[in-house]
């Protein structure tokens, strides 16, 4: 067993799934650091200290880029190119050098861009904040990982390419796509961080909300797919539940996903027709998503105590548990009278969270317990540890998600609420004031999940540690011997 | 008979049968939209016939700018929907028209504060200027930060012409020559075609903040200004008074 292993750490390029998977987990603590705080500023807005940079304003898209594009993002790239290299029993294209380019040039691109919004500078468009020299250096790291991901399947030792990787190459294509047409925008100047969007109004909320739903939907959720479709099957010790099932899976999820991204955009300015095409779409695609849980949780079948003495295993059920419930809450608010109340409330970001912190994240953290002991060709220093950081996830996810199901709700019960005499029977400040409890709550949850990500942090490092520490003494050992 | 199996061992059949799944909704849904043409109403004064959606002045882009620098988007819409009680609370719909000059589009996903489209002329320039500086003297409940620095920071005027070149790139009807001046003369009246001339820009600018003195200190223009005079055109351009009831009805 260990002698394979040390082969295969010959074998691939491990050196790189551990830089970014490293990166991975640092970004997602300062992301969440982020988030709880930018909670808490919404909870008691003292916390804004009068310091430009760290209002609400300027940190929450240091939040969503850190959690989505350090910690996501990072974790995607070192999950397919691990991936990648054992599916297709082959070493990863490029040699050193490329793969490493795309390390640092994916992680200075967000640290950059996250610095300059602080300092103000970003484009005012959700989750597409960064500056357009950042955009640029993205989209040339992104041509050169599709690259490599591609002379990697090209060169493969297996007539067949795994599904995962077919997530993760659908993943790859649709960034792309969907980060330039975005961003096409005209600086102010080659020396002016500030660009203007070629697109204006209608037609720019159009372009962002297909890019902003399909951030989601492909980045968010077929790459992380493509996470499942290899670690559930690996950790489960059995073959995926339906071939056939992830045939239909991804093809209809890649299709139907690039559709619904208008249902952000219900009952506003934009043609009715567009915003019932989405809901229609956003319906359908209740259909892929839960069959591709089902063919997650199925896996499992004929190992089901596995959900009792692996909490890797709880991470990974729980994780595709959340998908499950996020895909049913999501076309359910896409329905246009749902909408109506849900949208512009809390609702819309609990639902976010659910799919971020209950899917993306704890599929993303179950793959690293399974992956990083087998790159350092070791064992997990502590499995009482991954059990506390499982409840903790848990815990602050619900915790979260009902938070703001409670103030997202009730802000929209009582905005269009009536009185008697037919009159608006609440201002706007008086919901504000309702929202401060679930606020608090909401932030607490964000706490729970953060402390979780710490104690991983700190069971990673352990691990590692020990795992150096063993190599030293077999390599003095066998200098001995 | 077709198999999967072909395209699971293939990476280029992968690769463009993925782009064509991926690529139609984008191509439906967005495509139509920059060629039909009611996608976007033409409002036009029924007097005079200009258009009355006009772009921003420089002092307002400048405070615009300000507005997407600080993040406002993250809390606060603008973008009214068909709704009775947002039609009590923040007036008539929002339309298309109304961000027609917007680069980008700042519509909003959430409501932390109160929607914004329609905030110009709600409150005065002293409410703003005070709001903004300290929320919570005049909304106790409020939890939006303080913003003293918009006050105490004079405005960066230096690449004025530069941005609004940059607009104008984008599509927004600036002048730079004697025949777009002309155009726009047409299209908007004179008054607002002085407005819209780059070559003009900075004393436009100084104008406009000297007479309508947003943030209370004349003897500076401050980012105050810039800000308070944005927030104060959001939502005016159109006066639904000079319009039936039912006319932007069609276009929806």
């Amino acid at each position: 067993m260990a002698h394979s292993a040390a082969l295969s750490s010959e074998q691939y390029n491990y050196d790189i799934v551990k830089k970014f998977a490293i990166t991975s987990i640092f970004w997602g603590i300062l992301g969440m650091i982020a988030g709880v705080y930018i909670a808490s500023e919404l909870a008691w807005p003292f916390l804004n200290f009068d310091v430009a940079q760290i209002t609400f304003g300027r940190l929450r898209p240091l939040h969503t880029s850190g959690v989505i594009f350090g910690f996501g993002g990072n974790a995607l790239f070192a999950t397919s190119y691990y991936v990648v290299q054992r599916t297709c029993q082959t070493r990863l294209a490029g040699g050193t050098f490329w793969p490493n380019f795309t390390f640092w040039g994916w992680n200075l691109s967000v640290l950059i861009a996250g610095l300059l919004y602080l300092q103000g500078y970003t484009q005012g468009r959700e989750y597409a904040e960064p500056v357009w020299f950042i955009d640029l250096s993205i989209t040339v790291v992104w041509v050169v990982y599709f690259l490599i991901f591609t002379v990697t399947l090209i060169k493969r030792n297996q007539p067949h390419i795994y599904v995962a990787n077919w997530f993760y190459m659908s993943f790859i294509l649709a960034t792309a796509l969907l980060h330039i047409f975005n961003n096409l925008a005209v600086p102010v100047s080659l020396t002016s961080a500030t660009s203007y969007s070629l697109f204006s109004g209608a037609q720019d909320a159009m372009t962002q909300w297909w890019y902003g739903h399909n951030a989601v939907g492909f980045f968010l959720t077929a790459a992380f797919l493509g996470m499942m479709y290899y670690f559930v099957p690996k950790q489960a010790g059995r073959p995926v539940y339906s071939y056939r099932l992830s045939i239909i899976h991804f093809w209809a999820l890649s299709f139907m996903y690039m559709w619904v991204g208008t249902h952000h955009l219900h009952w506003t300015a934009i043609p009715d027709w567009t915003s019932t095409l989405a809901a229609t779409f956003s319906i359908l695609l209740l259909m892929p998503s839960w069959g591709g849980m089902i063919n997650g949780i199925m896996t499992l079948s004929g190992a089901w105590d596995k959900l009792r003495t692996d909490p890797i295993m709880m991470f990974m059920i729980t994780a595709l548990s959340f998908y499950g419930m996020s895909t049913f809450e999501g076309p359910m608010m896409s329905l246009k009278s749902v909408n109506a109340l849900s949208h512009y409330t809390d609702w819309t970001v609990g639902h976010v969270h659910s799919g971020a912190l209950g899917w993306v994240a704890m599929i993303s953290i179950a793959s690293f317990y399974h992956m990083i002991p087998r790159l350092w060709n070791t064992t997990l220093y502590s499995l009482q540890l991954v059990y506390t950081h499982f409840f903790l996830a848990t815990i602050g996810t619900i915790l979260y998600i009902t938070a703001l199901w409670v103030s997202g709700i009730g802000q929209g019960l009582m905005l269009r609420a009536f009185d008697e005499y037919g009159n608006l029977a609440y201002t706007f400040v008086e919901t504000v004031a309702f929202m401060h409890g679930p606020l608090v709550a909401r932030a607490v949850g964000g706490l729970f999940f953060l402390s979780g990500m710490l104690i991983m942090a700190y069971n990673i490092y352990m691990t590692i540690t020990r795992a150096k520490q063993e190599e030293n003494v077999s390599a003095t050992a066998a200098a001995q011997a | 008979m077709f198999k999967h199996e072909s395209i699971e061992t293939n990476s280029g059949m992968l690769i463009v049968l993925t782009l064509v799944a991926i690529s139609i909704g984008g191509l439906v849904e967005i495509v139509p939209l920059h060629y039909i043409n009611e996608t976007v109403e033409d409002v036009k004064d029924p007097a005079t016939g200009f258009e009355v959606v006009r772009p921003y002045t420089p002092l307002e882009q400048r405070g615009r700018d300000l507005y997407i620098r600080e993040g406002c988007y993250t809390c606060h819409s603008q973008m009214i929907r068909p709704f009775r009680d947002e039609d009590l609370r923040y007036g008539h719909y929002s339309l298309a028209a109304e961000s027609k000059y917007d680069h980008p589009f700042q519509w909003g996903s959430k409501r932390t504060g109160p929607d914004l489209a329609r905030v110009g002329g709600k409150y005065s320039n002293e409410w703003q200027v005070q709001h903004l500086t300290a929320p919570r003297s005049v909304v106790p409940e409020s939890i939006m930060p303080n913003y003293p620095w918009l006050q105490a920071t004079t405005l960066d005027t230096s690449d004025l012409q530069g941005r609004m070149i940059a607009l104008k790139r984008v599509g927004v009807p600036y002048s730079q020559t004697k025949v777009e001046y002309e155009a726009n003369v047409a299209r908007f009246g004179e008054e607002v075609a002085k407005t819209l001339d780059i070559n003009q820009a900075e004393n436009n600018l100084m104008a406009q903040a000297q007479a309508g003195n947003y943030d209370g200190n004349p003897s500076n223009v401050s980012e105050m200004d810039a800000l308070v005079a944005y927030l104060q055109v959001l939502g005016t351009m159109v006066d639904f008074k000079q319009f039936d009831e039912d006319h932007f009805i069609q276009f929806r």
